[in-house]
């Protein structure tokens, strides 16, 4: 379904990228782990089309992601749930996840969709009229997903959807990304969380200091010696 | 009760004044909001649009108000010019640190002032139309009031177009797509690019709508006041002094910093000289700076 092919992407002068490919197949959840740094967020930037790579291809359902327009690549059924949720904070609840399906396609079902979000996030129908920006972290990140769905996926890239939130918390955003794989929507998740991320995910891949450098499924990964060192500490 | 008298009177013209600053204001905090630019040559744009205006009066005999269908129109389109063939290509540039992005801003607002001057010269102009110095009195609703407040019929009017624009933008931002699509451009590009929206093109129709907002506030005074190339200067100065005290990119705080400043300029030049108007503008600019840094958002915000 998405297709990555040797990319190499640069900050300015700096490449922070080097070489890396990977592929997500339909239906899949796959994480990409790796310390701070890694390039893990880059990655999915280059995918999103915010950054371009310098060399490589991205594809996505046999469209060149990296030769379109950024804007347009929501419309292919490809959503992206940032880092640090990246909400509109002087916007609704509402108002945020309405944002989510402009497209005309995802517009046409926008009710719908509302409904959807709502009764899978009870407490942003509490909060449907408040501003983004004063609610609480959890929160934010609910909604964060839940514009991501709006746009009715086919897949979802998270990027550090469990980031300064509590194990409670945690849990549930993890549980949540079980429920859209069910809903039949591809996954790729990009985590600190490694343990928990491995234990969701059918296949991953090991990023270090711009490079893949592992992969396997979820449990080969978890068994993995290195791995176990470097991510798990034990 | 004549003192009470003078008060409101003041009040009232303050008042009707500020609705229009409001709309100068309004425009630049749209551009501020969502390209993070001031747009320094905002007052010269306001000033070509009086000259529009000033020559479909002069002309054609069209009403000031009624020009407001060509100054908005035009404006729109010479804001999205400007945009697109000067201001974006700028806006691209990396290395060019944004204070220094601002300053072709100026550049624009001096070529405009000076084309002016060149075309139409430096003479004061004016459209004397028979209804300037009408206005409307306070006993002519209530008879038996105890005081009398006049409402100068032009000023008047062009509050009531200011207060209608105001609203038809309030709910464009509010209500449509388009409007949330630029109110979430100016709250976090990155995120409304993923959301699926075109922010370049948001930018340009930012640029062309904060153009014709500051086109209308033209047409809108040209009825009271004098026209000539350098006024401009002015219009920049007091759109800036409105944003900053508005909260840079708040469309609520530039409403109510165009009302204050309206309000504090009238007052200072009742009760201080009226030549001292210019020196409040500045005092309120100051003070803003010192003890509302974030403005009249940050103290909404506050609360």
């Amino acid at each position: 379904m998405l297709k990555v092919n040797g990319i190499d992407v640069f900050y300015g002068d700096v490449q922070v990228l080097w070489d890396v490919s990977f592929h997500v197949g339909e239906g899949e959840v796959v994480a990409l782990i790796g310390t701070n740094g890694a390039g893990k967020s880059t990655t999915l930037r280059t995918i999103s089309g915010l950054l371009r790579p310098r060399k490589g291809t991205v594809e996505f359902l046999g469209e060149r992601l990296d030769q379109i327009p950024p804007y347009r690549i929501i419309e292919l059924g490809l959503a992206h749930v940032p880092e640090a949720r990246r909400l509109f904070p002087e916007m609704t609840v509402e108002e945020n996840l309405e944002m989510g399906a402009l497209k005309p396609a995802a517009k046409a079902r926008r009710a719908e969709s509302l409904e959807r979000v709502y009764s899978r996030f009870p407490r942003l129908k509490e909060r449907r009229r408040q501003l983004a920006g004063t609610l609480s972290g959890g929160e934010q990140q609910m909604l964060a997903i839940g514009r991501g769905l709006m746009s009715l996926p086919r897949m979802i890239l998270f990027d550090e959807p469990s980031l300064g939130l509590a194990p409670l918390l945690v849990e549930e955003v993890f549980n949540v990304v079980n429920d859209i794989r069910r809903d039949g929507v591809t996954v790729l998740i990009v985590e600190q969380n490694v343990r928990q991320t491995l234990a969701v995910a059918d296949r991953a891949y090991v990023l270090e200091t711009g490079r893949i450098v592992r992969e396997g499924t979820g449990s080969e990964l978890l068994d993995d010696e290195e791995v176990r060192k470097a991510y798990l500490g034990v | 009760m004549v003192q009470l008298e003078v008060f409101l009177q003041t009040l009232v013209s303050g008042l009707l004044l500020g609705g229009l600053y409001a709309l100068i204001g309004l425009g630049m905090t749209l551009i501020m909001g969502v390209m993070k630019i001031i747009n320094l040559a905002h007052g010269e744009l306001m000033m070509v649009a009086m000259y529009i205006a000033f020559w479909l009066f002069h002309l054609l005999g069209m009403d000031p108000y009624v020009t407001l269908l060509v100054t908005v129109p035009a404006l729109f389109v010479l804001g999205v010019f400007i945009q697109k063939t000067l201001i974006s290509p700028v806006l691209k540039v990396d290395s060019i640190l944004p204070e220094n992005q601002v300053i072709l801003t100026v550049g624009i607002g001096m070529v405009l002032q000076n084309l002016a001057t060149l075309f139409f010269t430096s003479d004061y102009r004016s459209t004397p139309v028979d209804y300037a110095s009408d206005a409307w009195y306070l006993s002519d609703w209530w008879r038996s009031s105890p005081i009398e407040l006049s409402f100068s019929v032009p000023w008047v009017v062009s509050f009531g177009f200011a207060v209608a624009i105001t609203a038809a933008l309030w709910w464009f931002l509010q209500r449509t797509d388009a409007g949330k699509a630029i109110r979430a451009t100016a709250q976090d590009k990155d995120a409304a690019i993923l959301m699926g929206v075109n922010v370049e093109r948001m930018t340009v129709v930012t640029f062309g709508l904060g153009a014709a907002l500051v086109g209308a506030a033209g047409s809108l005074f040209i009825p009271m006041y004098y026209l000539y190339p350098a006024l401009g200067g002015r219009f920049t100065l007091i759109a800036f002094v409105i944003t900053i005290l508005g909260g840079l990119g708040s469309t609520q705080g530039a409403i109510i910093g165009g009302l204050i400043l309206g309000v504090f300029e009238s007052m200072t030049a009742t009760y201080v000289g009226m030549g001292w108007a210019p020196v409040g503008r500045f005092l309120v600019f100051v003070a803003c700076l010192i003890f509302l840094p974030g403005g009249v958002a940050g103290l909404m915000r506050r609360r």
